[in-house]
């Protein structure tokens, strides 16, 4: 692009007007196609989301009929429409039986497994202060081996009552949640590795301790708070 | 509009050139990076495949129309922004159809833009014939990625999960070769493919011609 | 097929006959090691020995026709590359996973590449890479040497229906023999730090693959080919030298952390590697300086995957990386230094 300006031959120049004419009519063509693809799709896309969501909380919170998305910060919890800029907000999901009762919480943790993230959403009791449930939303590991976490029955049932009970003074977990050897757990908060895939197993406690670190704390004073609003029904698809 | 004195491909035949003399996978071996990135299952390569085609014929449609608007200096600009827009608009619709499918091809659809089967058609064909001829070999184009890609998708998924198209084939006790879903097994089936093409190829008789492509992408 | 092995004249007459005769005896060396896997493992090695090879041949024969050339299954090089993939492999490996590393180690390694002496990579090895990505549970499962009813029944596995996953036989392990834990003695030092002692390996009884087991049946027949000008000596004493000089040095550095050099080189799969594997004559440098240089690299590889990588055996990823590494080393080694040999050993 560093070459001396040679007066090309006349005839065959094409003028810079042209040149940007072309590429102004090529962008705004172009642009209106992406708006137009954008507004069209923006509706369905959103949908999907909210279904996909509401699926993955379902399934780790049996006997959910309907689920609302909530903010928890140091300002108390809000529903996530009006806390999406609190500042150390945690979201989260309460979901709600047909009759309308707190059936759990559910909320999103992630660490860095062998490969990438891997991402879980786990479902909270707060009756029993314990996780009752989790479900991989996404992650990269090796198939056969890393991806136990999703099948191995033997794994899943650590998180049949894992206790995350709170501290007396409401601040933190009263036990840290951590990943142990296969076939050394001894406490209701640890997790039983599963044999050959530690590294994914680790991930998952620990994503599960940060986020339950955060989250609980500020959950705790809130809990009457998410009861479901009378005469708001919202409808499940 | 045929050149006086120059011999004119049939619509069949110009449709049949990506179909399989020019097949963008097995023959010309461009746009590697989708074709074993995202080629571990038979939906997964079906889906990349139709929107490959999809970016393809809507772009090489208008490059076509525009052809002689468009000053030399700055087609492969025009271009770009064309093949770039027709990815936009897939990226959306993928989200739009299947919020699982678009996650399980991640990246690798916005990637479509980079795939050099696009712009070489765009520059080689489309930009030097009418919209119907530039169409017609789109699709073929399109419709070769496709079968290139299920065709690694298949023996990945068949192999790698016991699976075709999520539906279990050989029951509960199948042993996955993990290998095949790995990026090492991408190859592995490629090259197999390779082989038999070729192979084929050379046992119907003639040499093998001389491809127009190179391998990258 | 009447004739298996067909004898040609012509068109490899002089330098036919002298692969031929090197790799027959390359056979020879390997029989006893088969013969004692067979005495330790009972029926299941002898059927895995004979599927694997099997496979291998039928491999090379179908792409010499493939390819329209002459059979090559008379110089013998797929019948080694068999008996070596079936001792790598553990003798509880089902038999279709045997056929499918079988041809892995043909079709991938070696027909791939245009046949014997094109190769850059040890076919056997790549054959068995191959399975162990592809099935890293069935690889990693291992059974007891000396089982009582060896020679009366086949393990369990052995005969998994082909594309189905093998049973678990970790139940009938413990009871072929007591306190059987399924951990080679590399796993156990790697997770228990406990060092299995010599004899284990001199006897046979280190859990272990097929031919892995008896470090004195390798040597002899390593020895006898290096008697009979078959092989580089210089390639195993570089390799198993390096590996003992790097784990002398750990454990210098550590003792109570890294194990004896003794262990060290009888443990795993490092001797038949360093004598049967490394010494392929196809993918190992012709230079003399860079023999040297290829076979300390494999040893000190292989230590260092022992002792910090995510795996409990490096023998076969190091010699693939020395494959690997051949022409690079034998460029920069012009055999004009010939009188320096001995002092560019590191």
């Amino acid at each position: 692009m560093s070459q001396h300006p040679v007066s090309p031959p006349a005839g065959h120049a094409t003028s810079s007007a042209a040149m940007v004419r072309t590429l102004g009519v090529v962008a705004t063509v172009c642009g209106i196609l992406i708006v137009s693809a954008y507004q069209g799709t923006l509706e369905r896309v959103t949908a999907n989301k909210r279904i996909a969501l509401e699926r993955a909380v379902f399934r780790v919170i049996p006997g959910a009929a309907s689920m609302r998305e909530f903010v928890a910060s140091r300002a108390g919890v809000v529903p996530a429409a009006e806390g999406a800029g609190a500042e150390g907000g945690v979201r989260f999901y309460a979901a709600y039986d047909a009759a309308g009762q707190l059936k759990g919480i559910a909320a999103e943790a992630a660490a860095m497994g062998y490969a990438d993230l891997v991402r879980v959403l786990y479902a909270y009791d707060p009756r029993r202060q314990a996780i009752t449930g989790i479900g991989v939303v996404s992650h990269r590991e090796t198939p056969g081996i890393g991806d136990k976490i999703i099948t191995d029955a033997a794994f899943l049932t650590n998180f049949a009552a894992l206790d995350v009970r709170l501290n007396a003074d409401l601040s933190a977990l009263a036990n840290t949640v951590k990943t142990v050897k296969h076939g050394t757990r001894r406490h209701p908060w640890e997790i039983d590795a599963i044999s050959g895939a530690t590294v994914t197993s680790k991930a998952v406690g620990r994503g599960i301790n940060d986020s339950a670190q955060r989250l609980l704390p500020l959950l705790a004073p809130n809990l009457d708070k998410l009861g479901r609003p009378a005469g708001r029904q919202e409808a499940s698809p | 509009m045929a050149l006086p004195g120059q011999q004119e491909l049939t619509h069949l035949e110009e449709f049949m050139e990506g179909v399989w003399k020019q097949n963008p996978v097995f023959v010309m071996v461009l746009g590697m990076c989708p074709t074993l990135a995202v080629s571990v299952s038979a939906v997964n390569a079906l889906a990349m495949g139709l929107a490959t085609t999809f970016v393809l014929l809507g772009s090489t449609l208008l490059v076509s129309l525009m052809r002689k608007a468009v000053p030399k200096e700055v087609r492969i600009a025009t271009y770009i922004v064309i093949i770039a827009t027709f990815v936009t608009v897939v990226d959306y619709l993928i989200a739009a159809i299947s919020l699982e499918l678009y996650e399980a091809l991640g990246a690798f659809i916005q990637l479509i833009v980079v795939n050099c089967i696009i712009l070489g058609r765009a520059e080689a064909h489309a930009s030097k014939n009418p919209p119907l001829r530039a169409a017609t070999n789109a699709l073929g184009m399109g419709l070769g990625f496709c079968i290139g890609l299920f065709a690694l998708g298949a023996v990945r998924e068949i192999l790698g999960a016991g699976k075709l198209f999520g539906v279990a084939l050989f029951g509960p006790d199948f042993q996955p070769w993990v290998v095949m879903v790995l990026p090492p097994g991408g190859f592995f089936v490629l090259g197999g493919w390779l082989l038999l093409f070729n192979w084929l190829r050379r046992r119907q008789g003639g040499a093998l011609k001389p491809a127009e492509g190179h391998v990258h992408g | 097929m009447k004739a298996p092995i067909e004898l040609r004249s012509s068109p490899h007459v002089k330098r036919g006959v002298s692969v031929e005769r090197i790799m027959r005896n390359v056979v020879l060396a390997l029989l006893p090691i088969c013969a004692f896997a067979v005495w330790q493992y009972g029926l299941s090695a002898l059927a895995l020995i004979v599927t694997v090879t099997a496979t291998c041949l039928a491999t090379e024969r179908f792409f010499n026709w493939m390819a329209g050339r002459p059979g090559t299954l008379s110089d013998w090089s797929a019948a080694i590359t068999g008996l070596l993939l079936a001792l790598t492999l553990p003798p509880a490996f089902p038999l279709w996973m045997g056929a499918v590393a079988g041809f892995a180690a043909i079709a991938l390694g070696k027909a791939l590449f245009g046949g014997l002496g094109q190769n850059v990579f040890n076919p056997a090895l790549v054959g068995r890479a191959f399975v162990q990505a592809a099935f890293p549970v069935s690889i990693s499962t291992w059974v007891p040497a000396f089982a009582p009813g060896r020679f009366a029944e086949f393990i369990p596995t052995t005969f998994t229906l082909p594309l189905m996953a093998p049973p678990d036989i970790s139940a009938w392990a413990k009871g072929a023999l007591d306190g059987f834990t399924g951990a080679t003695p590399l796993a156990l030092w790697k997770f228990e730090n406990q060092v299995t002692p010599p004899d284990a390996f001199l006897s046979g009884a280190a859990t272990a693959s097929a031919g892995e087991t008896t470090a004195v049946l390798i040597l002899l027949g390593g020895l006898y080919l290096v008697a009979r000008r078959f092989m580089d000596w210089r390639i195993p004493v570089a390799v198993l030298g390096s590996a003992a000089l790097a784990a002398w040095a750990f454990q210098l550095w550590d003792p109570a952390r890294y194990p004896d050099p003794g262990f060290v080189l009888l443990s795993g799969g490092l001797m038949l590697g360093a004598a049967f594997m490394a010494t392929d004559m196809a993918t190992s440098p012709v230079t003399p300086l860079g023999v040297w240089i290829y076979g300390a690299l494999i040893g000190v590889v292989t230590v260092m995957i022992r002792y910090f990588g995510g795996l409990t055996e490096g023998v076969m990823y190091a010699i693939l990386l020395g494959n690997a590494l051949v022409p690079l080393i034998d460029q920069y080694t012009p055999p004009r230094v010939f009188g320096d040999v001995k002092g560019t050993k590191p």
